[in-house]
C-alpha cells in the first residue's frame, strides 16, 4: 500500500525528561520519525517537555512545543496546530499513554485527528494485563500463571494458590517502577501496595517467579499488509529475574538452537499478527533451559529501549521503517537505507557478536540499593560489537567508565575468597566481576556459578575463556599468547599490567569491518564501522579533509543527552563547512550514533587504545573533543600524545581550569575573586584545610562530572565520611576544599573566538550556591540581577576566556554573595546547558562555536559579540529525578548531581515559565491541602515566611515539635505532629495515610541514613508526595501557585517562531 | 592445533585452523548467511561437492544433537568458519560440532576471516576453492590450483538420492505421496507426514512410469544438489509426470526441473542464495515471506511461457523467479518451505499440496460414483 495521501500534518509525541527506564533512545527514535515524515513532504508538529533532545530543534519539526506532556497541553497543541494525525508509538511509554488516554476519551475523534500506526484497540490489547492474557490464550500463546488485580487481598489470594515466590507487575509503568518479586506475604504487602499506588489504572499483575529461565526478546516489524518480520533477536545474560534494561544483553541469541529460535520467532511474528501491529514491537520469552517449554512476559506495541538496541545492533533502522509503515506503506515499497538496492521487507543477518551492557548510577548513589530485580536501575547502556564473544565483552566494559578497563574491579582484590562467593550470590551490577574474580581465584568452578546463578554455560566457559588468558600472560607471554589475548579484545594496557613488564612485541591492532545488516551478501553504503582482530580492513581513509568527533559515552547522572546533542550539531556543522565527519561512540540510544549523522560512525569505546588504532587508520586532520562531556575531554591528553591535532580549546588551557593553582594564578591575574581553598590528598589535610577556611565547606575531587563526590561539610565528621567515599576509587587528582558562600548561582555559557565573546544568555538558579547545578531550577533570563553585577559578569567572562584562550564553548559558574561576584568554576567546553539555551535564544550556539573553532571569527557569524539581546520569554528549566526506582538514595538537593533528566517551562513570565515547569517535571503541587514543615535550625526563621505563602494558599499547616514552635510564635497556625520516634499516629504514618500532599524538608546534614529526615524524603518518594528540600524552591513554587488560582490561562509557545 | 589453508581459485589464501577429519578437499565455495542452523545446513544434501562457509562468526555453541539431522549425514566437501566453538551448551546437545564433522570424514577450517571472503565470492561469484591441511608450499599451491580450476561437481544428485524406495506411513493417512527424491531434506518428508501423508521415497533413478502405475495422491519434487541441466533422465521423468495430471509440488531443484521439463530455462546466479532471510513476494496475494534458501540456480522468468504457467513467486532482492504456478495446478518453489534451518512462514504451501490432492481425490471420487 502506498503512502496514504490523507495525512498532511502530523501530531509527534515526544517521551519527556529522561528518567530510569526511559532514556535517549527516544530521542533517537523521535528524531528518525520526525525526519522520515519530512522526507515524506509531511508537516510536521512535535511536543515534548525536554529540552535536552535533538528532536526539539526546530530543524526537525516544523513546529516545536516544549511543553508540558500532559492531555490538557497536548488538546491545546491539537486546537492550535490542527494535526490530521498523531504518531503515538514513538514517544515511549509516556507519549503512548498520552495518546491513549486521549483516544478513549475520544478527543481524536472529535477532532478528525487519526492515530497512525498501530490502533488504540491493539494497542489495548497488548497493554492491559488481562486482554493480553486472553489474546495470548486465543492464538496458543503460553504465558505464565497469572492474574490481574485491583486489591491487595486478591493478590495474597492468588500467590498462596499458585505459591510463593511471585512477581508483582504494576500495570502502565515505565522500567517496571513499583514491581518487584515477593518471597512471602509481608513482603508481597509491601510490594503489592505500592505497585497499585503507582498504576495509573490501580492495577497490578500476579504473576508465578520463574526466575532462572533463559530471557529472550525479539525485535519484530509489521505492515498493513501484514508483512512481517524479525530484525534481531536477543539473549539476556541474566536469566529472568532481572529487568532486561538492567541486564547484560547479546545479539543475537547464542544458546538457542534453530529449532528453539524458530519457535519463538513464528511465536512472535504470530503474536504481532493477531494484534495487528503496524510497526515496531518488543516481544520478551522465558524460555526454559531444558525444553522447549517457553511462556510470553511482555509484548511492548511500540518502539523501545530494545527497538533502538536492535537497531543499532544491526543496521536497520527501525524508527524510520516504522514512521515509513505508520503513514501507510508496506516493508516491501520502503527501500534499504543501507544496501539502496534491496527493501525494508528482509531480517538482518549480522556477521558479528553485540553485546550491551547497562550503566548504573551507583559511582554516584553509594549508599543506593544495588541489587538488581524486576525494577530497571540502570540510567544507560553501551553497546560493543565485534566478531567474537571476548572481545566485544571487554569492549563494553571499558566502554563503562566505571574505572576498569578490564573483567575486574579494583575493590574485589582486597576481598576474601567468602566474601567473593558471597557476592557471586548477590544479583547485583557487581556480580559479572565477582563471577570473574572466583574463577581467577579458582575458588568455584563455571558448574558451581551456573547453579548459583543460573547464568548459561555458555557465558560462563566465556568468562573463564578470559581468565585462561589471562593466566597465559602471566605465565609466559609469547607472541602466541599475545595474539591470542588481542585477538579476544585485551588492551595493550592490560597485557602488561598482568605480565607485569612493557610490551615486547609491536602492539598488534584490529581492523574494522562494516555493520551492513546482510552480511557482506550485498554492497553497503553505510559507513558504519567497528574494530576487530581479523584479517582485512573495510574502512578506507579518503583524502577528504577530516575531523573526528568525539562522543559521550553512555547516559549517567551529570552526563545526559545534553552532549549528544551537542555532538550531532558540530557534526552537521562540520559538514556545512565541507569536511568529512567521523563519530567515535559507543551508547547505543542516541542520535550520535545513527548511521546518517556523521560520513563515518565508529562504534568503539572511548579510551586511548581503541582512539590510537582509529587514529592510525583515519589520520584525521584534527579532533573535537569539546562537545562529548567529560568524557571526551578526559581523552585530550591521550589524543594529543597521539599527535591529533585537537581543534578548539586546547590540553594545556583546559588544565588550566582544572588544576587548582594554574587557575588561581589566572584568576589572580584577571583580578577575579574566587572562594577561598586548598588542594589536598588526605583526609587530615582535608580537616586541617577546613579549620582554616571555617565551616561549611565544599569538599570535591578535581576533574569530575556532575559534581561527582561533592559535600557540603558542616563539621570533621563530614569531612572524614566524605573523604572515605571519595577514596574509594584511586584518586589521580587532587581534591579541592573550598569556603562554601550561600549566595546566588549565576551561570554563562559562552562562545569566544580568541577575540570576541558572544553570551546568548545569562542564568539565575532558583537555589542558593550549594544545590549542584544540574539539580537546581535555572532561570533564563537572570531575573534579580543589577546592571552592575550584569556587566561584572560579562567582563569575568571575557576576561576568563581570553586568559584560557577558549575557541569554542566555555562554561562559568559564578556565585553572587552579598553583592559581589565570586568565580566557583570554569569548563572550557560544552555544557547541559547549551541546548536549552540555543534553543530559547535562538542562538544556535554549537554551530556557531564549531565555526569559531574552524577560524571564522564571531563577528562575521550574524550573531554579535557580548551578550545577545534577551528573549521576550522567560524559560525555566527544572531537573527531574528517578528517586523511585534507586531504593536507598537520599532525595535532597545538595552540592552532588542527582537528577536524570529535566524539562523546559516557557512562558510569558517567571512565574508561568516556573508553573509549566514544575508540571512538566510530574511535580503534582496541589493548590491546597496540607502540607508538612520540617526544617533544619538554621533554617527556621525563614521557613515562617514560606508557612505564610502556603497558609494564604489555603493549605493546612503541619509540623514537627521545634518548627511548629517557631511557626505558632510567628503567628502561623501549625499542628504539630510527632517524630518517627514518638510512637504511634507519627509522621511516617500519617503519610502512610496519605495526609499529607506537600512536604517540605531541609536536610541537616551528611547522607546518614538512620536520620529521620531521611526517611521522610524516601517515604515522600515512594508515595509520590511533591517534597522541596531546598526553601527557595518552596518560595518560587507557591508563587506559581497564586498564579494557578487565578486561573490565568497558560500560554502556548511555538518555539520555532522564536527566531522570527 | 593444525595448520591449514583455505585456498581459492584465484589464488588467494586464508591461513586457519584445521579441524574434523584433516584431509585435502576440493570444491565449490559457497556461503550461507544464517545465524542459527548450522546442523541441518551441513546435513543438507543439496550441499554435495561444495564447501561451504558460514558468515556468523560463532559456529557450534549449542553443539549437534540427535534429532535435528536433515540427512543421515553431510555430504559437503568442506567447512569455513571464524570460530568453532569446542564448549557447546543447550539441553539436547549430544556431541561438539567438531566431533560431528570427525566422524562424518568432512574437514573444516577456522580462524577465517569469512566476512572479507564473502567479499569475494559476492564480487567474483562463486569459486572453486579447496582445504588443504599444513603449510604448502608455493610450488605445491600451483598444482592445487590447477586440480581447483579442473573441479566440477559431476551428477551429484545420484550420490545424495536414496538407495531404494522407502515408505513412510502415518496414522489417519489423508494422501499417499510419492517424494521424488534428488537429495530431500528430511523436514519435507515429517511436514508432509505431519499433514497425514503417507510417504514413499522413491531414487531418482525411478522411472516416471513407476511412480505412475502406484497412482499417488500427489507427487512432492524434491530439493537437491547441482546443475539442474546435468539431469537429462529426470527432466525427462518429470515431462511425463506433469502430464499424468497428478498433483504436483516441486521445492528448489525440483522447482528447477520442472521449468527445464516444460520449456523453460535456468542459468547459475553469481553467488547463490543460502541463509534463512530472503524476502519472497507472493505476487497473487501482495503478500512478503521470509524464506530459507540455498540454490546457486535459478529459473529465468522470461522462459515461463503463459501458455503453461506463470511466475508466482519473486524475489525482491533481485527479483529472481522464487515460484511458478503452472496452468494445470503444479506449483514449485524456490525457497525451502519446509525451512529447518530457517523461517517458518511459509509451511502454509503444504497445507496448499494437501488441500490440492484432497481435492482431486473427492473430484476423483465423484467422478468415479457419478
Amino acid at each position: 500500500m502506498p503512502k496514504n495521501k490523507d495525512i498532511k500534518k502530523v501530531l509527534v509525541i515526544g517521551s519527556g525528561p529522561i528518567v530510569i527506564g526511559q532514556a535517549a533512545e527516544f530521542d533517537y527514535a523521535g528524531t528518525q520519525a520526525c525526519r522520515a515524515l519530512k522526507e515524506e513532504g509531511l508537516e510536521v508538529v512535535l511536543i515534548n517537555s525536554n529540552p535536552a533532545t535533538i528532536m526539539t530543534d526546530d530543524n526537525i519539526a516544523d513546529h516545536v512545543y516544549i511543553e508540558p506532556l500532559n492531555t490538557e497541553t497536548v488538546k491545546k497543541v491539537v486546537l492550535k496546530e490542527k494535526p490530521d494525525s498523531v504518531l503515538p508509538t514513538l514517544g515511549g511509554q509516556t507519549g503512548l499513554n498520552l495518546a491513549m488516554e486521549l483516544a478513549e476519551e475520544g478527543f481524536f475523534e472529535e477532532h478528525n485527528v487519526k492515530l497512525l500506526g498501530t490502533n488504540v484497540d491493539s494497542i489495548k490489547r497488548a497493554e492491559d494485563r488481562q486482554a493480553f492474557k486472553d489474546t495470548m490464550e486465543s492464538i496458543n500463546q503460553p504465558c505464565i500463571a497469572s492474574k490481574v488485580v485491583h486489591e491487595l487481598q486478591d493478590a495474597l489470594d492468588f500467590a498462596e494458590e499458585i505459591g510463593y515466590p511471585v512477581i508483582v507487575r504494576p500495570a502502565y509503568t515505565l522500567g517496571g517502577t513499583g514491581g518487584g518479586i515477593a518471597y512471602n506475604k509481608e513482603e508481597l504487602t509491601e510490594i503489592g501496595t505500592n505497585g497499585l499506588r503507582l498504576s495509573r489504572v490501580h492495577e497490578v499483575l500476579i504473576e508465578k517467579c520463574i526466575s532462572g529461565w533463559k530471557e529472550i526478546e525479539f525485535e519484530v516489524m509489521r505492515d498493513s499488509k501484514g508483512n512481517v518480520i524479525t530484525i534481531c533477536s536477543m539473549e539476556n545474560i541474566d536469566p529472568v529475574g532481572v529487568h532486561t534494561g538492567d541486564s547484560i544483553v547479546v545479539a543475537p541469541c547464542q544458546t538457542l538452537a534453530d529449532k528453539e529460535y524458530q519457535m519463538l520467532r513464528s511465536s512472535a511474528l504470530d503474536i504481532i499478527s493477531s494484534l495487528k501491529i503496524e510497526g515496531g514491537c518488543n516481544v520478551q520469552f522465558a524460555l526454559e533451559p531444558n525444553s522447549f517449554e517457553y511462556a510470553v512476559i511482555e509484548v511492548n506495541p511500540r518502539l523501545s529501549r530494545s527497538s533502538a538496541l536492535a537497531s543499532k545492533a544491526t543496521g536497520y533502522p527501525i524508527a524510520k521503517v516504522a514512521t515509513k509503515i505508520a503513514i501507510g506503506y508496506g516493508l516491501d515499497e520502503i527501500v534499504n537505507a543501507i544496501t539502496k538496492k534491496t527493501y525494508a521487507c528482509f531480517e538482518p543477518t549480522i556477521d558479528y557478536c553485540v553485546i550491551k551492557f547497562p550503566r548504573f548510577p551507583f559511582d554516584k548513589f553509594v549508599k543506593a540499593k544495588k541489587t538488581l530485580g524486576t525494577q530497571m536501575k540502570a540510567t544507560g547502556e553501551v553497546m560493543a560489537i565485534s566478531n567474537n564473544f571476548e572481545e566485544a565483552i571487554l569492549k563494553a566494559v571499558r566502554s563503562m567508565e566505571i574505572g576498569t578497563d578490564h573483567l575486574e574491579i579494583k575493590a574485589h582484590k582486597s576481598l576474601s575468597d567468602q566474601e567473593i562467593i558471597e557476592k557471586i550470590n548477590t544479583c547485583d551490577d557487581e556480580r559479572i566481576y565477582a563471577i570473574c574474580e572466583g574463577l581467577r581465584r579458582e575458588i568455584t568452578s563455571i558448574e558451581e556459578i551456573h547453579k548459583i546463578t543460573q547464568i548459561d554455560l555458555f557465558f560462563l566457559k566465556k568468562f573463564e575463556h578470559i581468565i585462561e588468558i589471562e593466566k597465559q600472560i602471566q605465565k609466559n607471554l609469547t607472541l602466541e599468547v599475545y595474539d591470542t589475548a588481542k585477538k579476544y579484545g585485551f588492551l595493550d594496557t592490560v597485557i602488561e599490567r598482568l605480565s607485569g613488564k612493557p610490551l615486547e612485541f609491536e602492539s598488534k591492532q584490529g581492523v574494522y569491518k562494516i555493520v551492513d545488516t546482510c552480511a557482506a551478501e550485498f554492497e553497503a553504503q553505510t559507513p558504519y564501522y567497528y574494530s576487530t582482530h581479523d584479517e582485512v580492513n573495510e574502512s578506507l581513509r579518503t583524502n577528504k579533509k577530516k575531523i573526528l568527533v568525539l562522543g559521550s559515552g553512555p547516559i549517567r547522572i551529570g552526563q545526559g543527552i545534553e552532549f549528544d546533542y551537542c555532538s550531532v550539531h558540530c557534526v552537521w556543522a562540520l559538514k556545512e563547512e565541507g569536511y568529512e565527519t567521523i563519530i567515535a561512540n559507543n551508547n547505543p540510544e542516541t542520535v550520535s550514533t545513527d548511521f546518517d549523522t556523521s560520513d563515518k560512525l565508529y562504534f568503539e569505546p572511548l579510551t586511548k587504545e581503541d582512539m590510537a588504532n582509529l587514529i592510525r587508520v583515519e589520520q584525521p586532520d584534527g579532533a573535537i573533543v569539546q562537545f562529548g562531556g567529560q568524557t571526551a575531554i578526559k581523552l585530550t591528553k591521550a589524543l594529543t600524545e597521539l599527535g591529533v591535532k585537537i581543534i578548539g580549546t586546547q590540553l594545556e588551557d583546559i588544565d588550566a581550569a582544572e588544576d587548582r593553582e594554574k587557575f588561581d594564578e589566572i584568576l589572580e591575574q584577571c583580578n577575579i575573586p574566587r572562594p577561598q581553598g586548598h588542594t589536598v590528598f588526605t583526609t587530615e589535610e582535608a580537616l586541617n584545610a577546613a579549620h582554616e577556611l571555617e565551616y561549611p565547606v565544599l569538599v570535591r575531587p578535581s576533574y569530575v562530572l556532575g559534581g561527582q563526590g561533592m559535600e557540603i561539610a558542616y563539621c570533621d565528621d563530614d569531612i572524614i565520611e566524605f573523604m572515605d567515599i571519595i577514596n574509594i576509587h584511586t584518586q589521580e587528582h587532587p581534591i579541592l576544599v573550598d569556603k562554601y558562600m550561600e549566595g546566588k548561582e549565576i551561570e554563562v555559557d559562552a562562545i569566544c573566538d580568541g577575540k570576541d565573546i558572544l553570551i546568548p544568555g545569562i542564568m539565575e538558579h532558583l537555589e542558593r550556591a550549594g544545590v549542584h547545578s544540574g539539580d537546581s531550577i535555572s532561570v533564563y533570563p537572570a531575573q534579580s540581577l543589577s546592571d552592575r553585577i550584569k556587566n561584572t559578569i560579562i567582563d569575568y567572562t571575557e576576561k576568563l576566556a581570553m586568559a584560557l584562550h577558549v575557541k569554542g564553548l566555555v562554561n562559568i559558574q559564578f556565585v553572587v554573595y552579598k553583592d559581589e561576584v565570586y568565580i566557583i568554576e570554569v569548563n572550557p567546553r560544552s555544557s547541559r546547558t547549551i541546548p536549552y539555551i540555543s534553543k530559547v535564544t535562538t542562538v544556535p550556539m554549537v554551530d556557531l562555536a564549531t565555526k569559531v573553532i574552524l577560524g571564522t571569527p564571531l563577528k562575521e557569524l550574524g550573531y554579535g559579540t557580548g551578550l545577545y539581546r534577551e528573549s521576550e520569554y522567560v524559560c525555566v528549566k527544572v531537573p527531574v529525578f528517578s528517586f523511585e526506582k534507586l531504593h536507598g538514595v537520599d532525595a535532597s538537593l545538595g552540592p552532588e548531581m542527582k537528577s536524570t533528566g529535566e524539562v523546559l517551562g516557557i512562558g510569558k513570565t517567571l512565574d508561568e515559565a516556573l508553573y509549566k515547569g514544575v508540571v512538566a517535571a510530574g511535580i503534582n503541587v496541589k493548590e491546597n491541602g496540607n502540607v508538612f514543615i520540617s526544617v533544619r535550625n538554621s533554617d527556621k526563621q525563614e521557613a515562617v515566611e514560606i508557612a505564610e505563602l502556603y497558609q494564604d494558599l489555603g493549605y493546612n499547616i503541619f509540623a514537627t515539635g521545634k518548627t511548629a514552635n517557631v511557626l505558632n510564635h510567628n503567628f502561623i497556625a501549625a499542628n504539630v505532629v510527632k517524630k518517627i520516634d514518638d510512637g504511634e499516629n507519627n509522621v511516617m504514618d500519617m503519610m502512610n495515610e496519605n495526609k499529607f500532599d506537600l512536604i517540605i524538608n531541609t536536610p541537616t546534614k551528611g547522607r546518614q541514613p538512620l536520620r529521620d529526615g531521611f526517611k521522610i524524603r524516601r517515604k515522600a518518594v515512594e508515595h509520590s508526595i511533591p517534597c522541596f528540600t531546598s526553601l527557595d524552591t518552596a518560595r518560587a513554587v507557591a508563587k506559581t501557585l497564586e498564579d494557578k488560582k487565578r486561573k490565568k490561562e497558560l500560554s502556548l509557545i511555538d518555539i520555532t517562531t522564536l527566531r522570527k | 592445533m593444525q595448520k591449514g589453508i583455505l585456498l581459492l581459485k584465484d589464488g588467494t589464501v586464508f591461513k586457519g585452523i584445521i579441524h574434523g577429519k584433516p584431509h585435502h578437499s576440493i570444491g565449490e565455495v559457497v556461503f550461507n548467511t544464517s545465524m542459527t542452523g548450522y546442523q541441518e545446513i551441513l546435513t543438507d544434501p543439496s550441499y554435495a561437492g561444495q564447501i561451504l562457509t558460514m558468515t556468523y562468526p560463532l559456529i557450534g555453541n549449542y553443539g549437534i544433537n540427535h534429532f535435528d539431522y536433515e540427512s543421515h549425514g553431510s555430504v559437503v566437501k568442506g567447512f569455513v568458519v571464524r570460530e568453532m566453538c569446542s564448549y557447546p551448551s543447550n539441553f539436547r546437545c549430544d556431541k561438539t560440532l567438531d566431533q560431528f564433522l570427525e566422524e562424518n570424514n568432512i574437514v573444516a577450517i577456522e580462524g577465517i576471516d569469512t566476512r572479507a571472503l564473502t567479499k569475494i565470492l559476492r564480487e567474483k561469484g562463486s569459486l572453486n576453492g579447496a582445504i588443504i591441511v599444513g603449510e604448502p608450499t608455493e610450488s605445491e599451491i600451483a598444482s592445487y590450483l590447477k586440480e581447483i580450476d579442473e573441479y566440477t561437481i559431476k551428477e551429484p544428485v545420484y550420490e545424495v538420492t536414496v538407495g531404494e524406495k522407502e515408505t513412510h506411513v502415518c496414522d489417519n493417512t489423508k494422501c499417499r505421496v510419492a517424494l521424488y527424491d534428488f537429495g530431500f531434506k528430511r523436514n519435507i518428508l515429517r511436514s508432509l507426514v505431519r499433514r497425514g501423508c503417507e510417504v514413499t521415497v522413491y531414487p531418482a533413478s525411478t522411472s516416471a512410469e513407476e511412480i505412475i502405475k502406484t497412482c499417488p495422491d500427489g507427487i512432492m519434487l524434491s530439493n537437491g544438489p547441482g546443475d539442474p541441466k546435468d539431469c537429462k533422465d529426470i527432466i525427462e521423468n518429470i515431462k511425463k509426470l506433469f502430464q499424468s495430471g497428478i498433483p504436483m509440488f516441486g521445492i528448489c531443484l525440483g522447482h528447477q526441473l520442472t521449468a527445464l521439463a516444460m520449456g523453460g530455462d535456468t542459468a547459475k546466479l553469481k553467488y547463490g542464495h543460502r541463509g534463512t532471510n530472503h524476502p519472497v513476494k507472493d505476487l497473487k496475494h501482495d503478500r512478503t515471506y521470509i524464506t530459507s534458501q540455498n540454490h546457486g540456480y535459478a529459473v529465468l522468468a522470461d522462459s515461463i511461457s503463459p501458455e503453461i504457467g506463470e511466475v508466482s513467486h519473486i524475489n525482491i532482492n533481485d527479483d529472481t523467479v522464487e515460484g511458478v504456478r503452472y496452468n494445470n495446478g503444479v506449483f514449485t518453489v524456490q525457497f525451502h518451505p519446509e525451512a529447518s534451518s530457517g523461517a517458518m512462514d511459509t509451511g502454509y504451501l503444504f497445507d496448499d499440496f494437501v488441500s490440492l490432492m484432497v481435492e482431486k481425490k473427492g473430484r476423483s471420487k465423484k467422478d468415479a460414483e457419478e
